[in-house]
């Protein structure tokens, strides 16, 4: 057994690793090193809370055989986890810390003793609000992952649920839990702590249900944060620098993530909550101008001819490409055109995708080399000199309408600035408007080209039209 | 008289708000989505409170409802350090820079 002031000294050294895994990422050289620092950082961790209570008794093996039992488990998904799903992964992932979070504080409720919090019935005030706080995050950490993830997975439909007065609910719950909290202070009764509870899982499913599949981004990252906050309750509950230091890390990365994805969106933190975005836009009326309109549609090969007489191309991927797993094809359709001496580049809009930076992993995995990929404000101005964007399953972030009409949902939102290249070549199924509900402008322009096909099909064919 | 000990972890717990915000801002975006894995596995560290529940409760006469939640929750969290570093790892090694280049 050692000193409680030892493993403080190293709760906080692994509090320093998990700061300095997090810095190993600000380069792709330093990540996989900073990786190292969070492993040691959690090995170390466990270690010394074992040698802390110094129970060395059958217990100890039930716990190690549980460890190597989630372990494995967790090695499995890890490795058999196709990186087009990495979104639900992480939703699935957060749902578990959550429960995690809300067990952990049960236990330490139920059994006070052993975590020197006070004896049941008579916990000490700011424990027994700690925990009440991380119990409650942690609920709603896990039912709104797990809305998430089913939502991610296809399992439930990603449109928007909104009912009549939903937010007076969630802000009557909202304010329940508070009230009964105080009276859980005021009491110490076990029932109203279950009910605390059970209202957070509520609450935590009517929250995410109204949000609607491209606003994912926002969600995920929204949980991430609330995963964090629930870890820093717990560890106010059970005075671990540890977890104290790496919940107020985690919940501010993820809360500058969904900062960022608002951003992107030129949309506010609370109207992404509210949810129900582009749900009762009037279809209509996009409807009935897609008929007056021409557009000009094309096959693969007219696109590789395209493609094989210019001099640069943009590639803009979206989420569409994850759909499809079109990652692939595209590689190579670039690398035929790297051979005709062809400059090739990607342009990555934020919100591309269903969780920030989920592009880039789809194209690292198909070994797209990381400094051929662009954020949006790095290349936007590259638009104008280039000869052909190839916008692959992406549609709301090219559309120029963001910018030209203050009426139009998405105005001000920034997009990739496509139609400034001298061509276009738009792959997608049908001329179906986008998430946000509003026609796209770019199909009607003189200088897109439609291709209508299944993104990974298209690829393919113009590969083999370029040979 | 003295300070309460809160208000150190408080100070803490303020001031790693504080690094996480200018530690999160320099991580570069095309990485963003190894950050999520990682935070989320970093955030298992919660297997420490497991670990307590677990062990601490189960010495004198066996189990008790609250090392049962403990033991529930070493499993979930071992789930997520296991898959979630192992994730991460998978992901950024797939980073590379283009060959021939350095």
């Amino acid at each position: 057994m050692i000193s409680q002031n030892l493993s403080a000294i190293f709760y906080l050294i692994s509090g320093i690793l998990f700061i300095l895994a997090l810095r190993g990422l600000s380069s792709p050289d330093t990540s996989r090193q900073g990786n190292y620092f969070g492993i040691a950082g959690m090995i170390i961790a466990v270690i010394v809370t074992f040698l802390s209570i110094g129970n060395f008794s059958n217990t100890f093996i039930y716990v190690l055989l549980l460890l190597l039992f989630g372990g494995t488990i967790g090695a499995f998904i890890a490795f058999r986890i196709p990186m087009t799903a990495m979104p639900e992964l992480v939703a699935g992932f957060h749902s578990l810390v959550g429960l995690a979070a809300v067990f952990v504080a049960i236990a330490a409720f139920l059994n006070p003793e052993v975590f020197n919090l006070g004896f049941s019935g008579n916990i000490k005030l700011a424990s027994l609000i700690e925990m009440s706080i991380g119990a409650a995050v942690g609920a709603i950490t896990f039912s709104g992952s797990i809305i998430a993830f089913l939502k991610l997975r296809g399992i439930m439909s990603g449109a928007p649920i909104t009912f009549f007065g939903q937010h007076y609910l969630n802000l009557f719950l909202g304010v329940g839990i508070f009230i009964l909290i105080f009276y859980l202070c005021k009491t110490q009764s076990e029932d109203i702590f279950w009910t605390v509870i059970i209202i957070s899982f509520l609450i935590g499913v009517l929250l995410i249900i109204p949000i609607g599949g491209a606003d994912m981004p926002v969600v995920i990252s929204m949980l991430n944060s609330y995963s964090g906050w629930a870890a820093a309750g717990i560890g106010f509950t059970l005075e671990n620098t540890a977890l104290i230091i790496t919940g107020a890390l985690v919940g501010s990365s993820g809360a500058i993530l969904s900062y960022i994805m608002c951003r992107a969106m030129n949309r506010s933190f609370f109207s992404v909550i509210l949810g129900g975005f582009g749900a009762d836009n009037s279809q209509s009326d996009s409807k009935d101008k897609k008929d007056q309109k021409p557009v000009k549609s094309g096959n693969a090969e007219d696109a590789a001819f395209l493609m094989k007489n210019a001099s640069s191309v943009i590639i803009v991927p979206g989420y569409g490409m994850a759909v499809a797993q079109a990652q692939h094809a595209l590689r190579e359709m670039v690398d035929k055109l790297k051979k005709n001496d062809i400059k090739v580049t990607y342009a990555i809009h934020p919100v591309a995708g269903r969780m920030p930076g989920h592009m880039n992993v789809l194209l690292a995995e198909a070994n797209v080399p990381y400094d051929e990929v662009f954020e949006l404000e790095d290349i936007n101005n590259d638009f104008a000199n280039s000869d052909v964007a190839f916008v692959i399953g992406a549609n709301d972030v090219t559309n120029p309408i963001a910018k030209t009409d203050p009426k139009s949902p998405i105005f001000g939102m920034p997009v990739l600035d496509v139609e400034k290249c001298k061509s276009v070549l738009f792959v997608k199924r049908s001329l179906s408007p986008g998430y946000a509900g509003i026609d796209n402008e770019l199909f009607y322009r003189d200088n897109t080209l439609m291709l209508f096909a299944d993104a990974k099909k298209m690829t393919e064919d113009i590969v083999k039209n370029l040979d | 008289m003295e300070i309460d000990p809160f208000i150190f972890r408080l100070s803490i717990f303020i001031l790693s708000i504080f690094v996480g915000y200018y530690v999160v801002w320099s991580v570069t975006p095309s990485l963003h989505t190894p950050l999520m894995s990682v935070t989320n596995a970093i955030s298992s560290v919660i297997i420490v409170g497991a670990i307590i529940a677990a062990l601490a409760s189960t010495s004198e006469n066996g189990f008790n409802s609250s090392s049962i939640f403990g033991f529930l929750a070493i499993v979930l969290a071992a789930v997520n350090i296991f898959g979630g570093f192992l994730v991460t790892q998978r992901m950024l090694q797939m980073y590379k820079k283009k060959k021939g280049k350095k």
